[in-house]
């Protein structure tokens, strides 16, 4: 049996405070692709890195092709042909697709004048593109591509640095679902011309779909591995988590008092001919499916204030609101957990105490001067009740995990009083240990006589979470289903817009 | 207040050299001169620095200074107005360019940069022509009460500085301690997500522009009764600069969304003080504003290396 083309023996990393990867191995064979699964801060970033070039083991050996190999570079892993394609993309938004493929290291010709060879580079780039199926010209300005066209073009530069190993970490993160497909695709192709391939995502079900082999980490060592045959869902959480998950999903007692909450039709800048109605139940949790750009945060943001509706009614316990803006929305009781945390939910450079307050700081304030202690008091209160992981309510929100920043945002709401809270993408990014959290708080809420809408493009969470599914396309709710009728077909052909089945 | 540090710091050390190279630095007639100075530029220096920290920022002052100027000598020596209604008028005049600002950068979305960079222009332009490019004085008589706040003491303290500090105080609660100060970082750091939390970030940045030239246009009486006469073409020219410089060398991120009071009073401290040791020891005045973009320069820089450092310690 020949070497494989990459093997990690027993890496070890210590960061100051914490032993980050505790004798780890990982092999790689030719055209394989390897899923890595495990929580944030299971040790999978810091273990890419090492391979990648911007860390360093402690111990440990790195063997490429059989050989023992040393990477202390980034350019060292680019010479050895380990590509690797970061969550955030390292592209050039202002630079042609053929420039950013040949960014530092363009052809040049006119002797000492070292002019770029313009004409070299755009033959190049095409065929690495065409060999990845995206069908656009090398001439096109990066930022005028699709996120998921400018990953493509960021893997048309791993190949065209002769890449034989690429480590995708979370690359459909934010993509769509027929993006997702595309990409998941061109992974199989890829490994079918003996390219191998380390994937990295939370999301299970693409795993199963495209990982030849699925190996996971918990708290830096590693926890097993699943070999083709015996990848499951079940499975691969079980590793993660180290225990069974039998209720992910919790399901609650469900709708109390129907139509509480209405919206009628709600027509928004961003498809200002297409009508939304829909109601909600308190104590329901009412989900939004759909593909990326159908239009359910612009929705969100609508019935929220901050992009105003331009027609439509929205009635809360039969009384009917003029919503012109947030305040107005709060004021309410309706709030907004928004999809992007980081630039919307949240200030970063604020600490979690001023974070929490940040909606109802005049609650905590007498002549319009904030009452510090009372303050202290409220974000003390959510913390706890939440169960929020920050050392202390004085931390910045910038230095914690996705999932406590997200119990932040919940925090902030929770500290008013909510009679309906929207969801965008309540998981985006979390690890499973948090998610479960995040769809008991939210099933509490339920429970609390709270009306949710959760938006979410992740299909098993609209299914697990959601008491009632409303699917939107292109716009329109395409159609609602029951909890009964719940399948990933009868979803998916609404939210691709056939007709209900 | 760790923040402030480093600057007090360095304000410390000035002092000390200065003194001990020149004993007329710690004289009384020095010292009273400075604080004079200090008090005005004080003034305005919050107003710059609370629409830094709002992540926008003003050019405008110094020509506002000349515009305001030269209509306050006309007012009260030419049209002979009541003083206090001149004053006031003056003042609610500069407040409205404030307003226009504010409205430009906030609703119609300009960036500030811009906005009031036309201001600068467009001010000076209009002072020269009202002033018909002439000095403008309030002569050697009378305005007892508007000279005795420029150039009057409260016992041994000349009364700028006193109208400094009591503007400081009212500043610092304002915000360090209200809920519109938690809301001006809010936005400063992050429009959207103060948004997001129904914050009406429009009012508040834009209320930061009028704020600030409410505060300008009180220093603005005051320098002017200071220097007594109004040359449109060069009076209140690089104000702005001390203001921004004031701001920046008292912690606040020219990104927004940091700053303080305290920091900025002792930043415009800083440049008084800075001038004042040009003066004393004989370097060449020519070189006055080398010196001052030098020492910014350095404060600024070690300020950048320690915060990078202790980055890197917290990794």
């Amino acid at each position: 049996m020949p070497a494989p083309l990459l093997e990690l023996k027993h890496i070890t990393k210590r960061f100051p405070g914490v032993l980050a990867l505790d004798d780890v191995s990982l092999s790689v064979g030719t055209g394989e692709v390897v899923a890595l699964i495990g929580e944030n801060g299971a040790g999978k970033s810091t273990l890419m890195n090492i391979l990648g070039g911007v860390h360093q083991a402690d111990t440990g050996e790195i063997w490429v092709d059989g050989r023992r190999v040393t990477i202390r570079t980034v350019a060292d892993a680019i010479a050895l042909g380990i590509g690797f394609i970061h969550q955030e993309l390292n592209v050039i938004d202002n630079l042609s697709v053929a420039g950013n493929v040949y960014v530092g290291r363009e052809p040049t010709w006119c002797g000492p004048l070292r002019l770029i060879d313009r004409r070299r580079i755009a033959r190049g780039c095409e065929l690495y593109l065409k060999r990845l199926g995206l069908n656009v010209s090398p001439h096109t300005l990066l930022g005028d591509l699709s996120l998921a066209q400018q990953q493509m073009v960021e893997i048309a530069k791993a190949l065209s640095q002769n890449a034989r190993l690429l480590i995708m970490d979370e690359p459909t993160s934010s993509l769509t679902l027929s993006e997702t497909e595309r990409l998941l695709a061109a992974v199989r192709d890829l490994s079918e011309h003996g390219v191998s391939i380390i994937y990295i995502s939370h999301r299970l079900g693409e795993v199963g779909v495209c990982a030849d082999r699925v190996v996971a980490l918990r708290d830096g060592r590693n926890a097993g591995e699943l070999p083709r045959g015996e990848i499951s869902h079940q499975k691969m959480v079980s590793l993660m988590i180290g225990r069974k998950l039998e209720d992910l999903y919790v399901h609650g007692r469900g709708a109390q008092q129907p139509r509480y909450f209405e919206v009628e039709g709600l027509r928004t800048r961003y498809r200002p001919r297409h009508k939304i109605s829909f109601d909600v139940a308190r104590g329901e949790i009412l989900g939004f499916a759909g593909l990326v750009g159908a239009g359910r945060s612009e929705m969100a943001q609508a019935i929220f204030g901050v992009d105003p509706p331009l027609e439509g009614r929205v009635r809360l316990d039969g009384r009917e609101l003029t919503i012109h803006n947030a305040r107005d929305a709060i004021k309410a009781g309706i709030f907004l957990a928004p999809e992007d945390r980081r630039r919307m939910g949240l200030i970063l450079e604020m600490v979690v105490r001023e974070n929490v307050t940040m909606a109802g700081l005049k609650q905590c304030s007498r002549w319009s001067l904030i009452r510090f202690d009372r303050e202290v008091e409220v974000a003390r209160r959510q913390v706890e009740a939440l169960r929020v992981k920050t050392p202390s309510i004085e931390t910045k929100a910038m230095n914690l995990s996705g999932g406590t920043q997200q119990k932040v945002v919940l925090a902030k709401w929770l500290s008013l009083e909510p009679k309906v809270i929207i969801f965008d993408e309540p998981t985006r990014g979390i690890d499973v240990g948090a998610k479960a959290e995040i769809y008991r708080l939210m099933r509490d809420l339920a429970d609390r006589g709270v009306a949710i809408i959760m938006i979410s493009s992740e299909m098993e969470e609209v299914i697990g979470v959601s008491d009632r599914i409303a699917a939107m396309h292109e716009g329109d709710i395409a159609g609602f289903l029951a909890r009964e009728q719940f399948s990933e077909e009868a979803i998916m052909n609404l939210v691709v817009g056939g007709e209900p089945a | 207040m760790k923040k402030e540090l480093g600057i007090t710091i360095l304000l410390i050390v000035l002092c000390a050299t200065t003194a001990i190279l020149n004993h007329r630095f710690l004289g009384a007639a020095n010292l009273e001169n400075m604080a004079r100075l200090i008090g005005m530029y004080g003034i305005f220096s919050i107003g710059c620095g609370l629409i830094i920290i709002t992540g926008g920022i003003d050019l405008s002052v110094g020509s506002v200074f000349a515009l305001q100027g030269v209509l306050l000598a006309m007012a009260l020596r030419d049209w002979h107005w009541y003083w206090p209604v001149a004053v006031l008028a003056t003042i609610v005049g500069v407040m409205l360019l404030g307003l226009f600002h504010g409205v430009m950068v906030a609703k119609v979305g300009m960036q500030p940069f811009i906005v009031t960079l036309c201001g600068l222009l467009f001010y000076r332009g209009l002072a020269r022509f009202i002033a018909g490019d002439e000095t403008k004085g309030f002569g050697s008589e009378g305005f007892g009460m508007l000279r005795r706040l420029a150039t009057g003491d409260v016992g041994p303290v000349p009364m700028p500085f006193v109208i400094l500090i009591v503007v400081a105080v009212i500043s610092y609660v304002a915000l360090h301690r209200s809920v519109y100060g938690r809301y001006l970082f809010a936005v400063g750091c992050n429009e959207d997500a103060a948004r997001f939390s129904g914050i009406n970030s429009r009012v508040i940045i834009g209320s930061a522009y009028v704020v600030s030239m409410a505060l300008a246009g009180v220093s603005g009486v005051l320098i002017a009764f200071y220097t007594n006469s109004i040359s449109p073409a060069n009076h209140g020219s690089f104000y702005e600069l001390y203001g921004i410089a004031a701001a920046v060398l008292g912690g606040c991120s020219l990104r927004g969304g940091e700053g303080s009071i305290l920091g900025i009073v002792i930043g415009a401290a800083l440049l008084q003080v800075l001038q004042n040791l040009v003066n004393l020891l004989g370097i060449p005045s020519a070189l006055n504003f080398s010196v001052m973009g030098a020492v910014i320069f350095f404060g600024v820089l070690v300020d950048q290396v320690l915060r990078q450092r202790r980055g890197r310690r917290a990794q």
